[in-house]
């Protein structure tokens, strides 16, 4: 891990005269001066000039009775104290001292200063802390003691052990307060302790709308994972999962499918935790909503993860890195369930105001949802955005008619004409984007598009991007044979003008000529042969490079071997069509709503998630003993009585008590 | 999860930096400008940007990008809310959410922050508790804390954080005890060349007011609830009540907030109240262009429409526009080739317009595309999707406290193609 210091130490502070100010107030013995002069140096932190050298006369003031005072040394210290270690343990007894203060918010401030110091000497202080908080009375404590385990665990994670020790005493804890914090302490430190989970799973569900937002976030991401690994699955058709019976044969398969279908019965801690995520689509917060999202997409049998999209839709109209996100999941979502968002086409429409990027995404969900139904309304609006102001936008939806167009054979002559009519556009851009697409749609069903060919290749006098006129000359060269007037004229315009070509179209002015030389050898020999010298004078080093080879090639010599009696084939041999689809295929091996997900590559401390398991491990490990239960019951009913006053206050009678028979129950 | 965080202003200064473990170079920045600058705009700096050791996460409000450093796996989600959540707070306690204002309150935005993350996870994000534990600084405390030497700091712990409500702070006071909720819909809309409604939909918030004495429970109820096709709550909202009655149930914060989003679905028929006449014509050969734009209410339900402007991102070619309006004013910025119109309200009687010609820079072609009219607009006393509150109720206090629901209806993302 990269540990940088303190940034521009160059610029510190302002020269020794200011500092020197500073230390002086910081020891006069009225509180005004010293908290101005906190309140000047907190300034300077924040602007990331270096004040590290006031350490000591900081320090001193750990202990002052004025808590604005106290609050922000604990800022400076947290900011310092790493750097200072020795310094900084002068103030580790007013710590250890406060953490038995009567007041709850001085003792839980105590235990984040003292675990945000990264001071290793003190580990050991540190690990008693914690222990002592995780069984403060107040929540609040052991919400930051739960917060400690994940700093001391990166401090020294040879204290793994006896922390994981403190989250299974925590993981207990029935407080909504801890419940986010300690699960996120047991995804750092200790997230394949699997086991550590069972008997808190139901707990975990029924606690879940009751946790605040950013714990919730944090639970459902752990409980999809472990949902993974102890449920079987609810998808009849597994396809996609499959791939571990691989080597069976279909006979088996098939018959094993069919065994799952009559048997599949849903896992009620399944169910319960379908049930309980739901209302939280609800949420005002967007990541609540996506990691619902999330969990029913991996979680919950196809029929039913339907009712996350009208959420996932509603998130759109929301601030435009909150859209950015969401719509990449839809795009991830949509190649592979279409039926999920087909209803919502129109919601993916493109403004004019839209950034950039935010478009290009729409455009991408649009292409995957277009269908035999849909396709001729997404056409017409597609040319809308042909015309766009925005070019890097209009050349993307080129490429998505031409995804279209591969895809729904109904409509791929439509297409192929839209895009010859484009060619004639004025936008360069334009044209040089059409020419690629046509060139690869033309590759993928070569048979009688002659008429195509010729139009483009009157086109080359005008094209100048070099891309498209590549495409244009190798389009004419690999059908050369469909277009013998027109190729060998082509052929002798750009070797008029190969000296001022780019290296790309250069390549394909020798591409061209080969091809036509073994297939119309008679016209074209000559302009051939001059194009070949052209190119052996050439600057560049693959070009002079080519030019050898292909004249090796096709020109049989007493040297050129076997290979010559094969140039045609090699050349002229029937390419595979380029594949047209979305970089969003496939996308889901990582779990969506995640950083690696947006990323598309795997992130640090990425946690996969596991398959569906053939055969449920044993169901009864969530089971909490009656034993035990019978003792929680008490310690419930005191929990209990403590609510009770506090819904009193809040709300009259009626919700509180509703609560309390139901807890003891 | 959230490593560092650094403010950065347009010009490109990182003007506040703050760290919630080990920190952070700013160097790192680097990356982030790096992108900005292949970015044309703000608003294309892509919010997720890999670096080498880190990931930065960012949002852009205010003319001030919030960079989140992030070191491994987090949903991005999570930390965009986030920083989302830090500018509103800036925003309740400053006013108004500015490089300034962050700059002469740094000591509270400091404080602000470090309550806000603990060890780079959210520690308390509600506004109400936030404010016990950080007072927000007004003059009058100013004033108060020079001459009695009290903080602004609270050295209890707020009593939301432990109770069920935590987003209600206790002890709440008020002499004149009122309630107050908007309900505000937004029309988005595309409407094509002949004036067809491409696609359209509303979308709906209730914002409330609520200043109450002591811990009221509120209900509030609709007479068409069924117009509700996806809604949003704020965590105060009962779910189960809603499931089951239709019927919002909730114990409110003190004082600002969103009570509630909803959509209404696109099945229902959109009421559009405008209409956008216009002709807007390029010639091939002729270095001049016709502008004529006409604005008219449509279905109003008897109200007046305000407010009106008119945006258009004119093409590059258009080098300058002579327009007269028949009201309002108008600007055209021949560098960003923005069209503003500020025409005010719609007479009936007489339709507001903007004619005129446009020069053209000689010898491009015409541009192909004629250009989007972007629409804002004000309605009072409307909800246009027909909501209605039925009745707002209080238990658990005695008291009788004042009510009050305003309705009105604006234009969303409201754009017409020509």
């Amino acid at each position: 891990q990269p540990q940088a210091i303190a940034s521009d130490s160059c610029c510190a502070g302002g020269g020794d005269g200011e500092n020197e100010d500073l230390k002086q107030m910081l020891e006069s013995s009225k509180d005004s001066a010293k908290l101005d002069a906190m309140k000047r140096i907190v300034g300077m932190i924040a602007k990331g000039k270096n004040a590290s050298e006031l350490f000591p006369a900081v320090v001193k003031n750990v202990a002052s009775k004025n808590i604005e005072i106290k609050k922000l040394v604990y800022v400076y210290l947290m900011r310092y104290a790493e750097e200072q270690q020795d310094l900084a343990l002068l103030s580790i007894s007013t710590f250890q001292r406060a953490l038995k203060d009567p007041n709850q918010l001085i003792r839980a401030s105590a235990l984040r200063v003292l675990s945000s110091i990264r001071v290793p000497i003190i580990v050991p202080i540190m690990m008693l802390a914690i222990k002592e908080a995780s069984s403060d009375l107040s929540p609040y404590v052991r919400k930051n003691a739960a917060h400690a385990i994940q700093k001391l665990y990166s401090l020294d994670p040879e204290q793994k052990e006896m922390l994981i020790e403190v989250i299974e005493k925590l993981l207990k804890d029935r407080s909504t307060l801890v419940a986010g914090s300690v699960v996120m302490a047991f995804e750092e430190v200790c997230p394949d302790r699997i086991d550590l989970i069972h008997k808190n799973y139901r707990k975990l569900c029924n606690l879940l709308v009751d946790v605040e937002e950013w714990g919730q976030v944090v639970i459902i991401h752990m409980l999809t994972r472990y949902a993974r690994t102890q449920f079987v699955s609810p998808w009849k058709t597994v396809k996609e999962y499959n791939e571990n019976n691989f080597y069976e044969s279909d006979g088996e398969q098939k018959e094993k499918d069919r065994n799952v279908k009559k048997t599949y019965t849903m896992d009620p801690d399944h169910r319960l935790l379908l049930r309980n995520t739901k209302p939280l689509l609800q949420s005002r917060n967007a990541a609540v909503v996506m990691a619902v999202a999330q969990l029913y997409w991996h979680l919950a049998p196809k029929s039913e993860a339907g009712i996350v999209s009208k959420s996932l839709v509603r998130l759109l109209r929301s601030n435009r890195e909150v859209q950015y996100i969401v719509l990449q999941n839809i795009a991830t979502m949509s190649i592979q369930r279409k039926g999920m968002f087909e209803p919502y086409l129109k919601s993916f429409y493109v403004r004019s105001t839209d950034p950039t990027m935010i478009k290009t995404l729409k455009l991408e969900i649009l292409t995957n949802l277009a269908n035999e139904a849909n396709i001729s309304t997404l056409l017409r609006e597609f040319q809308t955005y042909v015309k766009s102001q925005d070019k890097q936008f209009a050349a993307a939806t080129i490429q998505a008619i031409g995804r279209c167009a591969t895809n729904i054979t109904e409509v791929t002559d439509t297409c192929l004409n839209g895009l010859v009519c484009l060619l004639s556009n004025r936008d360069e851009t334009v044209v040089a984007e059409s020419v690629v697409v046509i060139k690869k749609l033309l590759q993928t069903q070569p048979a009688h598009h002659g008429e195509i060919i010729k139009h483009m290749a009157k086109l080359l006098d005008n094209i100048t991007v070099p891309v498209a006129r590549a495409s244009i000359l190798w389009l004419i060269g690999e059908y050369c044979e469909r277009v013998p007037k027109i190729a060998p004229d082509v052929l002798r315009k750009t070797a008029k003008s190969f000296t001022n070509e780019d290296d790309l179209v250069k390549l394909q002015i020798l591409n061209l000529g080969a091809k036509l030389y073994l297939t119309n050898s008679k016209q074209t020999k000559l302009l051939t042969q001059y194009v070949l010298n052209l190119g052996k004078y050439d600057q560049s080093y693959d070009i002079r490079d080519r030019t050898r080879f292909i004249r090796q090639l096709i020109v049989p010599n007493e040297k050129s071997g076997a290979l010559s009696k094969y140039a045609k084939k090699i050349f002229l041999a029937q390419k595979p069509a380029p594949l047209l689809e979305s970089p969003f295929k496939d996308r889901d091996h990582f779990q969506l709503g995640t950083l690696s997900h947006t990323l598309n590559s795997r992130a640090t401390g990425y946690l996969e998630l596991s398959d569906w398991p053939d055969v449920a491990p044993d169901p009864a490990v969530r089971n909490v003993e009656v034993a035990e239960s019978v003792s929680w019951k008490l310690k419930i009913f005191k929990f209990a009585t403590y609510s009770l006053f506090i819904f009193n206050e809040r709300n009259g009678s009626t919700v509180g008590h509703f609560h309390f028979t139901c807890r003891l129950n | 999860m959230i490593h560092s965080l650094f403010l950065i202003n347009a010009s490109g200064d990182i003007f506040l930096e703050k760290h919630w473990k080990s920190a952070v170079s700013r160097s790192v920045c680097d990356y982030f400008f790096e992108a900005q600058e292949r970015a044309s705009e703000a608003e294309n700096v892509p919010p997720v940007i890999p670096t080498p050791h880190h990931c930065l996460l960012s949002v852009y409000r205010h003319k001030i990008f919030f960079v989140a450093v992030i070191q491994s796996e987090v949903p991005p989600l999570f930390v965009i809310e986030f920083l989302h959540r830090v500018v509103d707070t800036f925003q309740d306690y400053f006013g108004v959410c500015s490089e300034v204002m962050i700059k002469d309150n740094v000591v509270v935005v400091y404080e602000v922050l470090e309550e806000m993350l603990d060890n780079g996870f959210p520690l308390a994000t509600e506004s109400n508790i936030l404010k016990e534990l950080i007072k927000p600084p007004t003059i009058l405390r100013t004033v108060v804390n020079t001459i009695t030497g009290s903080t602004n700091v609270g050295d209890q712990l707020p009593t939301g954080q432990l109770s069920v409500v935590p987003w209600r702070r206790t002890g709440v006071k008020y002499t004149n005890n009122e309630a107050y909720f908007d309900v505000i819909e937004e029309i988005d809309a595309i409407i094509d060349k002949s004036g067809s409604t491409i696609t359209a939909e509303i979308q709906g918030v209730i914002d409330a007011c609520v200043k109450l004495t002591g811990m009221p429970d509120l209900t509030l109820s609709f007479m068409n609830p069924r117009l509700l096709d996806d809604v949003s709550f704020h965590p105060c909202v009962r779910f189960k009540r809603w499931e089951s009655e239709r019927i919002l149930s909730f114990i409110p914060p003190d004082g600002n907030f969103r009570l509630l989003s909803y959509h209404v679905s696109a099945q229902n028929l959109v009421a559009i109240p405008v209409y956008v006449k216009h002709n807007i014509s390029f010639r091939d050969s002729s270095s001049l262009g016709r502008f004529e734009i006409t604005v008219g209410p449509k279905q109003t339900m008897g109200k007046t429409i305000e407010g009106v402007m008119v945006t258009s991102q004119m093409p590059k070619g258009v080098l300058n526009m002579s327009l007269t309006p028949s009201q309002g004013t108008h600007i055209f910025d021949p560098v960003t080739k923005l069209l503003s119109w500020d025409v005010g309200k719609i007479n009936p009687q007489k339709l507001p317009s903007l004619k005129g010609s446009m020069n053209l820079q000689a010898g491009t072609s015409k541009p192909d595309e004629n250009p989007t009219i972007n629409l804002q607009f004000k309605i009072q006393q409307l909800a246009i999707s027909g909501l209605k509150v039925n009745r707002l109720d209080m238990y658990g206090e005695k008291y009788k406290p004042f009510k009050g629901i305003k309705y009105m209806t604006k234009a969303g993302k409201f754009q017409v193609r020509t």
